[in-house]
Formats: structure tokens, sequence, C-alpha cells
């Protein structure tokens, strides 16, 4: 509890102690397995990487190790001692401290009252204020995080000031294993800086950190180990100096990349022009220069903020484009409403599926005819008839279309998202992260899917942060950065590398990539 | 405001926001003023002895029940119970005074503890069954109510003169009530800045979630809240039965319940919890005393009264509303001008502060995540409502084989 790391820790800091070894974890949600005997140890003063693709289960074993879930088979053993956290509280006390991906901050609070909730120093029973904030700037300044003030309000933060809060909050708890899922997914380039010279920092410490990213240059650039898992196994536990990038993705995908992807449909032709947005921009967009034909995929691609989903929302009319023209089958197109922007033939998936694609409580047949009801009340009972063949084509596996949808996965629900845009017979389909979180059979379905629909002359704009899928789905990659359009790139799959598409989305290395 | 914010970032950090409490005293003092004008128009003075005696007094009984409003809505929970705990209390001060003075102290222990024991049945039932409080502290209302109408079919009991002097006597033009109020109010304050359960109340009500994880016994600071609560409207029914003489059931009707939530609600504490405090609360009850003070000198008509004050809870409302949007807006990359067709010169976009680990920008970098707006707030709004504090919300983003969700 107190500021400063203990003597003894760090003189146990070598780099060959096993702080912590996790052998033959199994877990299994609802009868679906999602870790098959996974082993992992943390050695004091390492970063050790854990990749895979999305539902390979990563986020799972973080979380057993946490403690928010518990395993169901397996072992845990922490200084050769074996525990079995049932909450993270307890992992937290023991020294095993978690970074998630959604902030666990109060965001009316400041920066001390966050660090030290739970467990407010006090005196004479009231709570001292004084000595809180004074620990608190103890910590942050022995961080050399001297910008950071204890009495800040941490809704005042940026995204990459309130996840180094979120570490520190970590670290006050004397955490000698700190692991981090994602940490950088919501951070701007500049801030990831920031982020890795705190890793460096308490990798001097001799903490240990367990780092799940999905962006291979964080894994080369900070980690010493790295561990594979996929659909829930492990592949094994390289030094990330013996392995190049081409390697670990192809442990981690398993398979060459262009055969995971169906091919085109025969007699799939880009069509005309069906959607074009030119010098579109707004206060977070300037000068969007857009066209899809019919029949054509193509990828909207970008880090994190870098303006894809606001694309995607000012053309749906949840934002606007102020500035430039957007035309749809050649009529313009000023949707400033959703209702809108269905009516003139647009679809939208929204990235979050359980926020904005779905009403949970509801059954699969009132979501799924939820937009035709809406917007298109008189053709609603004729496509409507058309719903169950869309959904048993999509091989949706549910009880029945009464079931209520909060009770499918993740790879169901989405399908049931997918069926209510379909049963619009949209001419313009915008994916937003279609495969997030969904398992592999899923997505080889949605996939399936987009190539079906190209193949009936659909526009597909796609966003996704997963390169694979946009290397291995898109006719084209338009890249995005801060706002603006940094690049566009065509070819098939493996014509254009991962690198290509990262150095133009981070602006790195950028002129030999430049257009 | 977009474009004058979107020409330099720096705008924003330089002009600093009030706070949400500076703010309703100010408004305070703004109605305050505007009352007052438009009661000398009328030949009269607001701040006259007697005027002010009729705002204070005012003020003192909805204030002990908002100070305890205050508490609750912090929490992210809901008191509607308040206004049936007084009617309660002051039959119960006044029977088992009976008009004996030495009772006076049996009385007012009697009360606290029957108030008392309801708010602990409220806390109970919004955590252990899991009710919504709502639902919970209007049942639990009701309740009382169905014992009060049959029970007690007119005033009952004798409050003896002495304790009457709670409910009239006064320091100079400063009624004793008004007094009790505001140092139950300084005690209120103290608890919420310097007790650790003050600290967890801000907790609970800002993400239930995120307390259970710090070790916060969620559950327990909920309850302590409703008892306070009913602690406090059991205060405001020992006022009442001073200033009545006797025992009233016939309170209830006087809507204390909402108007407390209201003036806890004008005085700046989120509805939704998590932030706010006793300081705005008590101006918030004092604009409210302020303009029914204003309007009976004026001998504005009872039902245009109600239309006003609803009129001016609504507006306030909707101004700190606008404050929380303009807050969470996401950054602006590029300054809006208007449809000009594209042929915008793309403009440069704020300077960005070079990647220093001890760059002094950390502040008012406001979020930038795309879905900013949409990823944390609505999982504050809508998942972890006091019902399901108890039970573990398995995380948003699992990237399991999807079986968990």
């Amino acid at each position: 509890m107190t500021a400063e790391p203990s003597p003894a820790g760090a003189a146990l800091a070598g780099p060959a102690t096993t702080l912590l070894r996790m052998s033959g974890i199994e877990k299994s949600f609802l009868g679906v397995q999602v870790l098959h005997g996974v082993d992992l140890d943390l050695r004091a003063g390492e970063v050790h990487a854990l990749i895979g693709e999305n539902g390979a289960g990563k986020s799972t074993l973080m979380k057993i190790l946490a403690g928010v879930y518990q395993a169901d088979g397996g072992t845990v053993e922490l200084d050769g001692t074996q525990v079995r956290f049932e909450h993270p509280l307890q992992a937290q006390q023991a020294g095993v401290s978690t970074v998630f991906q959604e902030f666990n901050l109060l965001p009316e609070r400041t920066v001390a009252e966050n660090v030290f909730l739970g467990r407010e120093p006090r005196r004479n029973r009231l709570v001292d204020a004084g000595r809180m904030n004074a620990d608190t700037a103890a910590l942050l300044d022995d961080l050399g995080l001297t910008w950071l003030r204890p009495e800040t309000r941490v809704s005042s933060l940026s995204v990459a000031g309130q996840q180094i809060v979120e570490i520190v909050k970590a670290l006050s708890y004397d955490a000698r294993i700190i692991s981090m899922d994602e940490p950088t997914a919501a951070l701007a380039d500049e801030e990831v800086e920031l982020l890795y010279r705190l890793v460096a920092k308490l990798k001097e410490r001799g903490v240990a950190i367990l780092y799940v990213s999905h962006r291979l240059k964080e894994i080369f650039d900070l980690s010493d180990r790295v561990t594979i898992l996929k659909d829930g196994t492990l592949v094994g536990t390289v030094p990330t100096a013996d392995i190049t990038s081409d390697e670990l993705v192809r442990r981690m995908v398993g398979r060459p990349i262009s055969s995971f992807f169906p091919d085109k449909l025969p007699g799939t032709e880009p069509g005309d022009v069906r959607l074009e947005i030119q010098g579109g921009g707004n206060e977070q967009l300037d000068g969007i220069d857009l066209r899809v034909r019919g029949g054509e995929i193509v990828a909207l691609a970008g880090l994190q903020g870098s303006g894809r989903t606001e694309i995607a929302h000012a053309l749906f009319g949840v934002d606007r484009f102020t500035r430039g023209t957007v035309n749809l089958d050649g009529r313009p197109l000023t949707a400033r409403t959703p209702r809108q922007a269905v009516r003139a033939g647009l679809a939208l998936v929204t990235e979050d599926r359980k926020g904005e694609g779905l009403v949970l409580n509801q059954t699969i047949g009132a979501n799924a005819r939820l937009v035709l009801d809406a917007v298109l009340p008189r053709r609603a009972s004729q496509r409507a008839r058309k719903i169950p063949g869309i959904l048993s084509s999509l091989e949706l596996v549910s009880q029945g279309s009464s079931q209520e949808v909060r009770f499918l996965s993740g790879g169901n629900q989405q399908k049931v998202v997918l069926a209510k845009w379909l049963a619009t017979e949209p001419k313009v389909i915008v994916l937003d992260e279609p495969t997030r979180g969904i398992d592999v059979g899923a997505k080889e379905r949605v996939y399936t899917l987009m190539r079906e629909l190209s193949a009936q002359g659909v526009a597909i704009l796609m966003i996704s942060s997963e390169l694979p899928e946009v290397l291995g789905m898109a006719d084209r990659i338009v890249v995005l950065r801060d706002g603006r359009i940094a690049g566009e790139l065509t070819g098939g799959p493996g014509d254009i590398g991962e690198e290509t598409v990262m150095a133009l989305a981070t602006g790195h290395d950028a002129e030999g990539a430049q257009p | 405001m977009s474009r004058a914010v979107a020409v330099a970032g720096t705008g924003r950090t330089t002009r600093r926001r009030l706070g949400a409490t500076e703010l309703v005293w100010l408004a305070l003092v703004g109605v305050t003023v505007i009352g007052a004008v438009l009661v000398a128009l009328d030949d009269q003075n607001l701040f006259s002895i007697a005027n002010t005696r009729d705002i204070l007094s005012r003020s003192s009984l909805l204030g002990f029940v908002a100070i305890g409003q205050t508490l609750v809505i912090l929490c992210r929970s809901l008191d509607l119970s308040v206004g049936y705990v007084m009617a309660l209390s002051s039959l119960i001060a006044a029977t088992t005074m009976n008009g004996d003075p030495a009772r006076v102290p049996l009385a007012i222990g009697a009360v606290l503890l029957v108030a008392g024991a309801i708010g602990l049945c409220n806390g109970l039932i919004v955590t252990v069954l899991k009710v919504n409080p709502f639902i919970a502290t209007l049942g639990v209302g009701l309740i009382i109510k169905g014992y009060l109408d049959t029970e007690y079919q007119g005033p009952a009991g004798e409050v003896p003169s002495s304790f009457q002097q709670f409910g009239f006597s006064r320091i100079g033009p400063v009624p004793v009530s008004t007094l009790v109020m505001l140092a139950v109010a300084v005690a209120g304050i103290l608890f919420l800045r310097k007790t650790r359960t003050g600290y967890h109340m801000f907790a609970v009500g800002g993400s239930a979630d995120v307390a259970r994880l710090s070790g916060v016994r969620t559950g327990r600071v909920l309850v302590t809240a409703h008892v306070l609560c009913s602690i406090a409207a059991g205060i405001a029914g020992l006022l009442i039965a001073a200033r009545f003489g006797t025992g009233s059931a016939l309170v209830y009707n006087s809507g204390y319940d909402l108007e407390s939530i209201a003036a806890v609600v004008l005085g700046g504490t989120l509805l939704m919890g998590g932030r706010g405090g006793i300081g705005g609360t008590i101006a918030g009850v004092l604009i409210l005393a302020v303009l029914d003070t204003v309007f009976n000198i004026l001998a504005v008509d009872p039902f245009f009264k109600d239309v006003l004050r609803g009129t001016i809870i609504v507006a306030a409302v909707a101004i700190y509303a606008r404050r929380q949007i303009d807050r969470k807006a996401s950054r602006i990359r590029f300054g809006g001008d208007g449809g000009s067709g594209g042929s915008a010169p793309p403009e440069p976009r704020p300077d960005q502060p070079a990647p220093e680990l001890d760059r002094p920008g950390g502040p008012d970098d406001t979020d930038r995540r795309p879905g900013a707006g949409g990823s944390r707030e609505p999982s504050v709004a809508a998942d972890s409502g006091p019902a399901d504090q108890q039970g573990h919300r398995p995380a948003r983003h699992l990237d399991g084989t999807g079986g968990a969700r």
C-alpha cells in the first residue's frame, strides 16, 4: 500500500525469476470451450506479449489471471504457490493488476481519488486527502509523470492520460504483474510513445508485463517473449528476437491468409459508381474523396480515431459532412438523419453491436424487423417474409426467432444485425468492424456474405482494424490518417503488404508508400 | 461554440469553466437580484425582515429532505418515500410527546429510529432484492401511506411549546430551524469530503462496477445513503410537528418527494449519480424558496406559479445537460466552415504536442476515440443501475469464442 516499490521485490528482479506460471488452463462458456489447456509463464522484468486473432482466447486468459473469470481446469502458481483468484480484488492484493480495455476509472473524480479508491488513507477515521495527494504525487513523480497531477479530474485527461492513471492505480497496489489489454487501442501515435516509456520504466523495476495487442509493431518494439494463441490453444512461446513478423502472423493465423478468405464469386464485376464522396469534410474529417462501385469492396483502414467511423457516421446521417458532396447512384444524398439514409438505400452495421446494433432484450424476430418496421413500414410485411430465409442462409444458430438476442453468441448476434440490414435491400452497405469479437466460423460466413452481396451488385464499404481482413477482402484499400485520406492501395490479396498499410496509417516511413 | 474552439485548441484550456456548484450559487444570486427588482417594481422589499424570514423558513423544511436526497442521488438511487416518512415522523413525534416536555428526547429518538429503519428497508430492498429504487421507495412509501390513512384520520398528538420553539424561534431574522438545517448541511458536506463512505458514494454513483472492482462494498454504501436520507426526512418531520404543534398525515400530499429531487438536480447533482454535492443542493433549495417568496409577494396565481417553477427547473437542467455535452464533445480537427463545396483548403490541424513524457498538455485533450461518447457513457447510463450492483457484468469486449455473450 506504500508508494515505494518494496526493496525486496527489486532485489528479486533478476530476469530469470519466474513470477507466475499458468498451466493447462481450461475454460468454457455455455458449453463452448474457449481455452484448451493453455500454459503461460511470466518472468520478473519482462514484457510478455500475448497475441492471437480475435476469439483466440487472449482476453479470457487475461481475465482468468485477473480473477474476473475462474478457470475450469489447470493451475495458477504465483511464486511457486498455487493460487486461485475468485475476485479481481484478490488478484490485486496478491500483486496481479490488470488494465482493462474499457476504463475502470471514475471520470468525475480526481486522479488521486481514483488511484486510492477503496483504500483511502485515513487519519482519525477521516480521509487524509493531503496524504492521498502526496502519495499519488510521489507515485507519479517516480514514474517521471510530472505533467500529471493528483488533483486533476480524470475526465479532463486525454485517453492516454486516463490509461496512465489506470497503470498508476495498478502499480499502487504494489503490483508485480500488470497485464494490459490492448493498451494502445485508443491512443494516438504520440500517446503510444508515452505508454512505451512507462512500460520501459516498469520493466526496470522488475514488474512483469503481460501485453495483449493486435499491433505487431508494438510487440516487436516492446516484448521480450511472445505467446501465440490460436482458437483457444497454445501455439507456442518464443523469444521475440527469434521470430519474424511474417512467421508470427503465419503461426497466429495458422494458414496462409489468402485461403482464409473466400474468393470472389464468378460474375462479380465492378459496376457503376454507387457511392461517391467528393471533398467531404466536417470537424473530424477533411478532403474525403471516395468512390465505391457496385460489386466492389472498399476497405477503410487506419488507426483508431483516424476518421474511419466518422466517415460512416457522416454518410449515415449520425453526423454530417459540412463540406463536399455525396452521391448515391448519381443522386445527391443529404442524409440528416439515419432514417433518411436508410430510405436512400444505405445500411450501416455499427461497430458496437450490443449498444447500437441490437435491442438485447427483444427477440431475434423483432430485432430483424426493426429497421423495416420503423423506416419502411409500407414494404415491411412483404420484405419481412424474407427474413427467415436470410437468417437461415446466414446459418444462425438459435432456438427460434422468439429467442431474445442477448442469449446469442457474438457471432450469431452479428448475423441478426446483418439480417436486419439485408432485409432493407440496401444499395450500399457500410460494415464497421463486421467481425469484431465473433468466432472464426461466423467470420467466414460474414466474408462469404460479403462476396455474395458484391456478386449482386451491392457496393460495400468495410471498416476494419484487422489488417488480414482488409487485405484479404478488399478490392481497394483507402487508408486514413488524422481525418484525411493518407493513400489508396489497389490490388488483390497478396499484392499489398501489411507494412504498406501500416506505414500509411501511422505516417512513419511514408515516402515509399505515398501514391 | 464549435467554431470558436476550432480555431485554437488553446482556447479550451485557458478559459476554465466554472464548477457546477459555483454556477448554481451564481444562479441563486441572479434569481435573487431579478426577484428583488420585480418586487421593488411592486413597491416592496424582498430583503425586508419578514420576507427574508419567509425565504429562510421555507428553505429549512425542504433543505432537510433535499440534503438526504442528495446522498441517495449521488449513489445513483432515488427516494420517493421521503414525503411519507416526513408525515409518519411528525405523527410519531407529536403522539409520543403528547404535550409532555419531558418526553421530547424520547420522541426525537423514536423518530430517528423509525426513519432510520425505513431507510434500512429501502436500502436493503434496492441492494439485496435488487428492486429498482424508483419502485422500491415508491412501494415503501405506499405502505406507509396505507398505515397513515387507516390509523390517523386527522391531526394527532400534541407538541409541547418548548419543542415548538424549534419551529418558530429565531436569532435575528434567521429561524433556528434554518440554522439547524445549515448545520446538517455542513455535517453532510464534511461527511462526503472527509469519510471513506462519503468518497465511496461518489464511486458507487459514478460506476458501481469500478467501485466494486476497487474493493468498495457498494451495497453497504448504498444502504447507508438510504438510511441517512430517511433520517433527514425524519428531521423534517420533527420540524413539521414543531410548526404545526401536532402530527399531520396529510403532509405527504405536499410534494416534498419530487420537490426535493428537483432541488437536488437544480443544485447540479447528476440524476445519474457520481457528481454533485450538498453545497449545490442548498443553493437549489434557496432558489426554489426565493421563487416561492417572490411569487407570493407578487400574488402570482398559484397555478401559474407551478408553471413558472416547472419551466425554471427544466431550463436549469437543460443548461446542465448542454454543459455535459460540450465537455464530452470529441476533439475537433477541422474547422467547420459551413459547406463551401469541398473547395476549402485543408487547414493545418492544431499543433500536436511533442511526444514528451513530461509534456504539460495532459489535461483537456479530449477523448479522441471514435466511439468516445458511445463506448463509455451508455454503459454507465444503461447497464450498471443499482439493480445489478452485486451481479457481475461480463466485460463488454470479451473476445472469447462468443460463448459468454
